[in-house]
C-alpha cells in the first residue's frame, strides 16, 4: 500500500505540470488544521457544536478548508481538535477525507488546550511535523494557489535560515467602513519592506481615538524603505518552517499566533527570525471570524469569489446543486425541493435538498438547509436557515441565523441579527428582538465577555466550556422538556429556550459582528470618523499618508516645514508634559514612560533632543509644583525629581548636542516660564552634573557657545562662571 | 456514500490508480482535482475511457448476459462521473460511447455464434483464431462492420434487429463450454475496443490537422478566438505544407488565452495579429475563414464554445466568411441543448474581471439592504446556433451541422441516452 501510494503520490505530482517537480515531490507539504479557534464569538452555536462544522452555504466549514488544502497540494494534514473534539472526529471518519489516495487527515485530540499556542505546542512534542507545513484554522476559505507562495517560501529560506514563515495577504480597501462592514474586524496596520516583503511591523488593534501608530524608530532607522499599509488584508494562512513549532515551545508565554506570535517575533531582534508575506491578488482567501464575516463569506460564495467551492460544483462533503437563472442573477438549487408556484425565490439564494416552500413566501438573499419546511407567507431576507428547520406561516426573518431543529410558530418574528441555536422553539407571534442569541442552554454565569480573555491563561474558560458540554448532550433528551416549562414566557407560548443577556458594553458592540447590516446611524458614524481621519492627514503633514512610502531619513525634511515643526513642537511639549505627571501621580515604571515618549516622538517627527528638552521641561515644571517655600526647598525638590527620573532623561541624551539642548532648555525657563529658578541656575547645573546627565564637555562647549553672545544672554554663564572654571581646571589636570 | 468523493471540478482530471478494486467494495473511484492544472475536454475524455476500461477488466461477468453486467457497471460509474462534472460533456460523450461499444461487441459475438452454428463448429473456431491474431482488425472491424452492413439506421434493420436480439439468450444457454469462452472474449473485444477509442482521442488532433491543407488556402487570413489546442494544431500542420497565410487572434476575455495563442504561433513563425474580442467585428470583413475549437458539439449542430463565439458566429454570417468549428469525435454529444440534463453553462469565478482587492468596497453587504449593487457575473460558454456554423471538421471528416446526428448515430446507441436521466431519478 505504501509502495502504491508512493507511486500515485509521483504521478500526481507529475501531472501537476512541471511547475515544481522537485520541490513538492521531495517532499510532502504537511498542514496543521486548528479545528477550534479558540474564541467565543460563535456562541451560543458553539456550545453544542465546534464552529469548524458549522454550516458554510449548507456545507460544514471544515470540508472548503480541507477541500483546498488538497487542491493545493498539501499531502498530510493534522487536525487539532479541541472543543466537542468527538465530534469532530466523528465527522472527519464518517466523511470521505479519510479514505482519499495521496491526502491523508489525521486527528489530535486535546481537551485542556486553551489557545492556539498550547495546540502547536502540544504538536511539536508529537514529532510529527517534518518539513514546512501550512498553518490554517479550520474556519478559512480560500482558492488560492499555493505553489507560488511556497516556492518563495522556500527560497527564501535557502539563502537566510531565519525566514521562518510566509504570511498570506490580500489587498483589501482601506476605509474603515468598508473593514467593517465586510469582516467586522478593525483596522490593520502592517509595515513591509517593499523590496524584500519582509513584514516590519503588525498592528490589529490600533488605537483610533489618537489616529496615530507608534513605529519603532529602529524600525525606520535600519530599513531603507518600509511601506506602511492599511490596506491589507490578513488571510490567517500561514507557511511556516518547523522552527516555527519550536519558537512556539521556546516561547511558552506565546498564545494567540498574530497577537503573540507575529509580534513577539517582530519585537525580538535577538534571534532574528524574519516574516516574510505573499500578497494573492486573483484568488480569495478570508477567515470567518464572527458572525459578520459568516454572512460575508457566505455570499462571497454564493457570488461564486470560492470558485471551484461554490454550490453548483462537486467537492467533498457537497451535494451539487443546479443553478436557475432568476431575472439576471443566478439561483443554487437541488433538484428535489417542493417549491409553491406563488412562492417567489429571489436571486442570490441557495436552497437545500428536500426543502419545502410554501405558497406566497418570499425568499432572497439567503442560504437554506437541507430539509426544511417553510409555511406560507414567510418572509425570508439575508438570512442563514440550517437544516431542517420549520417555519411556519407568516413568520419573518431578516437578517438572522436560524440553527437545526429550530420550530418557529406561526406569525413569529425576528428581528435583524438574532441568533437562534440548535432546536430554540420560538412562540407563536413572538418578537425576538435585535441582536439576542437565543438558546436551549443557559447563558454560562463566568461569562468571559471580554475576548482578550479568550487567550488568558486561566483555565476558568474550559472547565466552564467542558461542564457545558455535559449539559449540551443531556439537553437534547429531557432536558429540553424542563427547560422549557421553566421559561416558557421568555419566548411566547409554547416557546422553548433562553434569551441571553447580551453582556455588558455589548448593546454598543452587538452591531459590529452580527449578520445584520450595519445600522444606519452607525454607518454615518463610522463615516464620520473617516472624515475626520482625513482632514487629520491633510491638516497634519506629518502624519502618515495612506500607505505611502516612508523614507527612513526624515531629518531632511526637517528645515523644510520650520512653521509647522514650530506649532509641532509646542504640542509635543505639552503632550510630553502630559504623559510625564500622569506617569508621577500614576507611577508609572520608567520603561513605560520612554516607550511613550517615543511614540509621541515618532508621531510628532521630534528628534531625541527635542524629547530630551521636553521632558526636562516638565521635570522642571514639576519641580515648580511641587509645593516649596524657600529657594533651598525647590532645589531640593529639583534634585530629587532630577534623581527618580534620571533614567528618562539619560535615555534621550545620546550625544552631546542633546545635553547642550537641555541646558539651553534650562535657561529659556529660567527667563520666561520659571524665573524662580533663575537664582538657583548654577546649583541645578551642578546637581545635573553630579548625577552624570551632564557631561563636562556639554557645559563647556555651552560656556564656549555663550562667549561670544549679548551680555543679556550670558547671565547665566556668568552665574555659573564659578563652576565653570572649576570644571575647566579639573580637565586640565586630568590632561 | 464513498463514491462522492469524485470531485471533478472543470479543470479536473480523472486520476485512475492501480488499486481500484470497484466491484468488491464500491470504493474503488478517486479523482484528483488539481486546481488550473490540467484543462480541456482531450485529457478528461481520455483519462475517462482509461478508468471505464479498468472498470471493464476488473469486472466479473456472470455466464449468463455478460454484456448486461458490464453495461450495468459502466453505467454505475458512468453516472458517477457524470454527476461529478456535468460541465465537461466529454465525460457522459465517453460513458455513452463505451456503453456503445459493449453493445456492438456483443451483438457482433452474438451473429458470430449465430453463423458459427448455422455452418459448423470448426468455422467457429477459426473465427476466434482470425480474431485473436489480429486484435486490431476484430474488434474496430467487426464493429464497424456491424455498424455499416448490420445496423444502418434505417426501418428495415430495426425490424431485422428483433430477431438478432431474441437470439441472444438462446445461444447463451447452448452450451457451458462455449460460454465461457465467449464471456472472456467479450470483455477481450471490449477492451480492445476501448483501446482504440483511447487510441483515437489521442490521435484526433493529427487526425483533424490532416485535413488542414483543404481548407486553408495560400495568402488567406483566418481568423480565431481564445485558445484551443485543435485549432493550434490544425494551423501548425497548414503552417507545415508550406501554406503562408495570417492568423487574427481575438484574445477571449476574460481569461486571455488568446494571449498564449499568439505567442505559440508566432513562435512557429505565423504571421499573427491579435485584436480585442470587441475588435472582431471591425475586422471580420478582411477574414477569408474564421476556425475555431468547441466545448461541445450537440445534437442538433450547435456549438457549446468559449463565451464571445457567439458575437464572432453572428460577424462572420453578417459578412459571408466561413465560420468552422474543430471538434474531435469525443466531443461529439448525442443530446440536444434543450435537453434539461444538459448543463450549457458554468459561471466562472468574477475574480476574472476584476481585483477583488480593488472593488472591495463594491461588495458591502454590512451596509444598506445586505446585497450588494454590484454582481459579476461570468459564463464560460456560449451557444452557437447551428445556422452559424458552415463547417464541422472532426476526425472523420467535414460534415455539415445537419449531419451531425448522422455521426451520432455512427457512436452512440439510442439506448445509451437516457442512462443518465434515469440515474439522477433514481439517485
Amino acid at each position: 500500500m505504501g509502495a502504491q501510494k508512493k507511486r500515485a503520490a509521483a504521478a500526481a505530482a507529475a501531472a501537476r505540470v512541471s511547475e515544481d517537480p522537485d520541490d513538492l515531490a521531495r517532499q510532502p507539504l504537511q498542514a496543521i488544521l486548528l479545528a477550534d479557534s479558540f474564541t467565543t464569538k460563535f456562541r451560543p452555536i458553539t456550545l453544542e457544536r465546534p464552529k469548524v462544522l458549522l454550516p458554510l452555504v449548507n456545507v460544514p466549514m471544515i470540508n472548503y478548508t480541507l477541500a483546498w488544502l488538497e487542491a493545493a497540494g498539501v499531502a498530510e494534514v493534522f487536525v487539532f481538535c479541541c472543543a466537542h473534539s468527538k465530534q469532530v472526529i466523528d465527522y472527519l471518519e464518517n466523511s470521505e477525507w479519510f479514505s482519499q489516495p495521496n491526502f491523508t487527515v489525521k486527528t489530535i485530540e486535546s481537551h485542556n488546550i486553551i489557545s492556539a499556542g498550547d495546540a502547536l505546542r502540544l504538536i511539536y512534542e508529537q514529532n510529527v511535523i517534518h518539513g514546512d507545513f501550512v498553518l490554517i484554522s479550520g474556519d478559512t476559505v480560500s482558492n488560492m494557489s499555493l505553489t507560488q507562495a511556497l516556492q518563495e517560501h522556500k527560497e527564501r529560506k535557502k539563502k537566510d535560515n531565519n525566514a521562518v514563515m510566509t504570511m498570506i495577504i490580500k489587498k483589501s480597501k482601506p476605509s474603515p467602513i468598508t473593514r467593517q462592514s465586510r469582516l467586522g474586524t478593525d483596522e490593520l496596520f502592517m509595515a513591509i519592506d517593499p523590496n524584500t516583503k519582509q513584514l516590519l511591523y503588525y498592528e490589529d488593534k490600533a488605537d483610533h481615538s489618537k489616529g496615530t501608530i507608534c513605529l519603532d524608530k529602529m524600525l525606520l532607522a535600519e530599513n531603507p524603505s518600509i511601506s506602511l499599509h492599511n490596506d491589507k488584508q490578513d488571510c490567517y494562512i500561514d507557511i511556516c518552517s518547523p522552527e516555527v513549532l519550536s519558537l512556539f515551545t521556546d516561547n511558552f508565554d506565546y498564545q494567540h499566533l498574530r497577537r503573540h506570535f507575529v509580534k513577539g517575533l517582530l519585537l525580538d531582534d535577538i534571534m532574528g527570525y524574519k516574516i516574510f508575506t505573499h500578497e494573492i491578488h486573483s484568488s480569495y482567501a478570508a477567515r470567518i471570524d464572527n458572525y459578520r464575516s459568516y454572512d460575508i463569506v457566505s455570499k462571497d460564495i454564493i457570488q461564486r469569489w470560492t470558485y471551484p467551492y461554490v454550490p453548483d460544483v462537486k467537492f467533498c462533503g457537497n451535494r451539487a446543486t443546479k443553478l436557475e437563472r432568476r431575472g439576471i442573477c443566478f439561483t443554487a438549487f437541488n433538484s428535489e425541493i417542493e417549491q409553491s408556484r406563488s412562492a417567489q425565490v429571489g436571486s442570490f439564494t441557495v436552497i437545500g435538498y428536500g426543502t419545502k416552500i410554501g405558497s406566497n413566501s418570499k425568499i432572497s438573499d439567503s442560504v437554506i438547509g437541507e430539509g426544511c419546511t417553510i409555511g406560507s407567507n414567510v418572509l425570508i431576507e439575508g438570512s442563514y436557515i440550517w437544516d431542517n428547520v420549520i417555519i411556519e406561516d407568516g413568520c419573518e426573518l431578516r437578517h438572522v441565523i436560524v440553527c437545526d431543529g429550530v420550530i418557529m410558530k406561526a406569525g413569529a418574528v425576528l428581528k435583524p441579527g438574532v441568533v437562534l441555536s440548535f432546536k430554540v422553539v420560538i412562540g407563536e407571534r413572538f418578537v425576538v428582538p435585535a441582536y439576542s442569541k437565543v438558546s436551549l442552554l443557559q447563558q454560562p454565569t463566568v461569562h468571559d465577555s471580554d475576548e482578550e480573555l479568550e487567550y488568558a491563561d486561566n483555565s476558568s474558560g474550559t472547565v466552564e466550556f467542558s461542564s457545558i458540554q455535559g449539559t449540551a448532550d443531556q439537553s437534547n433528551g429531557e432536558m429540553t422538556s424542563e427547560s422549557s416549562e421553566a421559561h416558557k414566557p421568555k419566548l411566547g407560548t409554547g416557546g422553548v429556550g433562553y434569551i441571553w443577556s447580551i453582556c455588558e458594553g455589548g448593546q454598543e458592540e452587538e452591531w459590529r459582528h452580527s449578520v445584520a447590516p450595519i445600522p444606519e446611524d452607525k454607518l454615518t458614524e463610522l463615516s464620520e470618523a473617516m472624515d475626520d481621519d482625513q482632514e487629520l492627514v491633510t491638516q497634519d503633514r506629518t502624519a502618515l499618508s495612506t500607505s505611502g512610502e516612508l523614507i527612513s531619513d526624515s531629518n531632511a525634511s526637517e528645515g523644510d516645514d520650520n512653521e509647522d515643526s514650530k506649532d509641532d513642537s509646542v504640542y509635543f511639549e505639552k503632550e510630553v508634559e502630559a504623559t510625564f505627571l500622569r506617569a508621577v501621580e500614576e507611577n508609572v515604571k520608567v520603561d513605560h514612560v520612554i516607550l511613550e515618549v517615543n511614540s509621541l516622538r515618532l508621531s510628532y517627527n521630534m528628534t531625541s533632543a527635542d524629547c530630551a528638552g521636553a521632558v526636562f521641561y516638565s521635570m522642571m515644571k514639576l519641580a515648580i509644583k511641587t509645593p516649596h517655600s524657600s529657594a533651598s526647598e525647590l532645589q531640593q525638590n529639583t534634585a530629587n525629581i532630577i534623581t527618580t527620573w534620571q533614567k528618562l532623561l539619560k535615555s534621550y541624551l545620546l550625544e552631546i548636542d542633546e545635553e547642550i539642548e537641555i541646558i539651553l532648555k534650562f535657561e529659556e525657563m529660567c527667563l520666561e516660564s520659571a524665573k524662580e529658578f533663575s537664582p538657583l541656575f548654577a546649583r541645578i547645573l551642578h546637581i545635573l552634573y553630579d548625577k552624570d546627565i551632564l557631561q563636562e564637555d556639554a557645559i563647556l562647549r555651552w560656556a564656549d557657545e555663550k562667549e561670544g553672545a549679548d551680555e543679556s544672554d550670558k547671565v547665566f554663564v556668568r552665574q555659573s562662571e564659578k563652576f565653570i572654571q572649576w570644571l575647566r581646571e579639573a580637565s586640565e589636570e586630568e590632561d | 456514500m464513498s463514491l462522492s468523493q469524485l470531485m471533478l471540478g472543470p479543470n479536473v482530471v480523472l486520476c485512475n490508480a492501480a488499486s481500484q478494486t470497484y466491484p468488491s467494495c464500491n470504493t474503488f473511484t478517486h479523482a484528483l482535482s488539481f486546481f488550473n492544472k490540467i484543462e480541456g475536454s482531450q485529457a478528461t475524455a481520455r483519462q475517462t475511457a482509461e478508468l471505464l476500461r479498468s472498470v471493464i477488466s476488473q469486472q466479473r461477468v456472470p455466464y449468463t448476459n455478460q454484456a448486461g453486467a458490464l453495461i450495468d457497471a459502466v453505467k454505475a460509474i458512468g453516472e458517477q462521473l457524470i454527476a461529478a462534472n456535468p460541465v465537461e460533456l466529454a465525460v457522459g460523450n465517453i460513458v455513452r460511447r463505451v456503453l456503445h461499444i459493449i453493445r456492438e461487441e456483443d451483438l457482433s459475438l452474438t451473429t458470430a455464434a449465430i453463423g458459427g452454428l448455422n455452418l459448423s463448429a470448426v468455422s467457429d473456431d477459426e473465427n476466434d483464431d482470425d480474431r485473436d491474431g489480429d486484435s486490431t482488425l476484430s474488434a474496430a472491424a467487426v464493429a464497424a462492420a456491424a455498424r455499416s452492413t448490420l445496423r444502418p439506421p434505417s426501418l428495415q434493420t430495426l425490424l431485422e434487429d428483433t430477431p438478432v436480439s431474441a437470439a441472444v439468450p438462446q445461444t447463451s444457454s447452448s452450451g457451458a463450454a462455449d460460454k465461457s469462452s465467449r464471456s472472456r472474449k467479450l470483455k477481450h473485444d471490449v477492451i480492445e475496443a476501448v483501446n482504440e477509442l483511447i487510441q483515437d482521442i489521442v490521435t484526433c488532433h493529427e487526425q483533424i490537422a490532416e485535413q488542414a491543407v483543404e481548407h486553408i488556402h495560400q495568402n488567406e487570413v483566418i481568423l480565431t478566438l481564445g485558445s484551443s489546442r485543435t485549432v493550434l494544431e490544425f494551423l501548425f500542420a497548414a503552417k507545415e505544407k508550406k501554406r503562408s497565410f495570417r492568423v487574427f487572434v481575438a484574445e477571449g476575455a476574460p481569461r486571455y488565452q488568446g494571449h498564449l495563442l499568439a505567442k505559440e504561433l508566432v513562435a512557429r513563425g505565423l504571421q499573427t495579429t491579435l485584436i480585442t474580442d470587441s475588435a472582431v467585428f471591425a475586422m471580420i470583413s478582411r477574414v477569408n475563414m474564421v476556425i475555431v475549437g468547441a466545448h461541445a458539439v450537440m445534437a442538433n449542430g450547435g456549438v457549446i464554445a468559449p463565451v464571445g463565439m457567439n458575437l464572432v458566429a453572428l460577424a462572420a454570417q453578417k459578412h459571408a466568411v466561413p465560420f468552422v468549428v474543430l471538434a474531435g469525435s469525443h466531443k461529439l454529444c448525442p443530446l440536444y441543448p434543450h435537453n434539461p440534463e444538459v448543463l450549457l453553462n458554468e459561471l466562472r469565478s468574477p475574480s476574472e474581471l476584476l481585483d477583488f482587492g480593488e472593488f472591495s468596497d463594491c461588495m458591502d453587504f454590512g451596509s444598506g439592504s445586505g446585497s450588494p449593487l454590484l454582481h459579476v457575473v461570468n459564463p464560460a460558454f456560449d451557444y452557437v446556433p447551428p445556422k452559424l456554423v458552415s463547417l464541422f471538421i472532426t476526425d472523420a471528416g467535414g460534415h455539415n451541422p445537419s449531419y451531425m446526428y448522422r455521426l451520432i448515430a455512427d457512436y452512440y446507441s439510442a439506448d445509451d441516452l437516457v442512462v443518465q436521466r434515469r440515474a439522477t431519478a433514481g439517485n
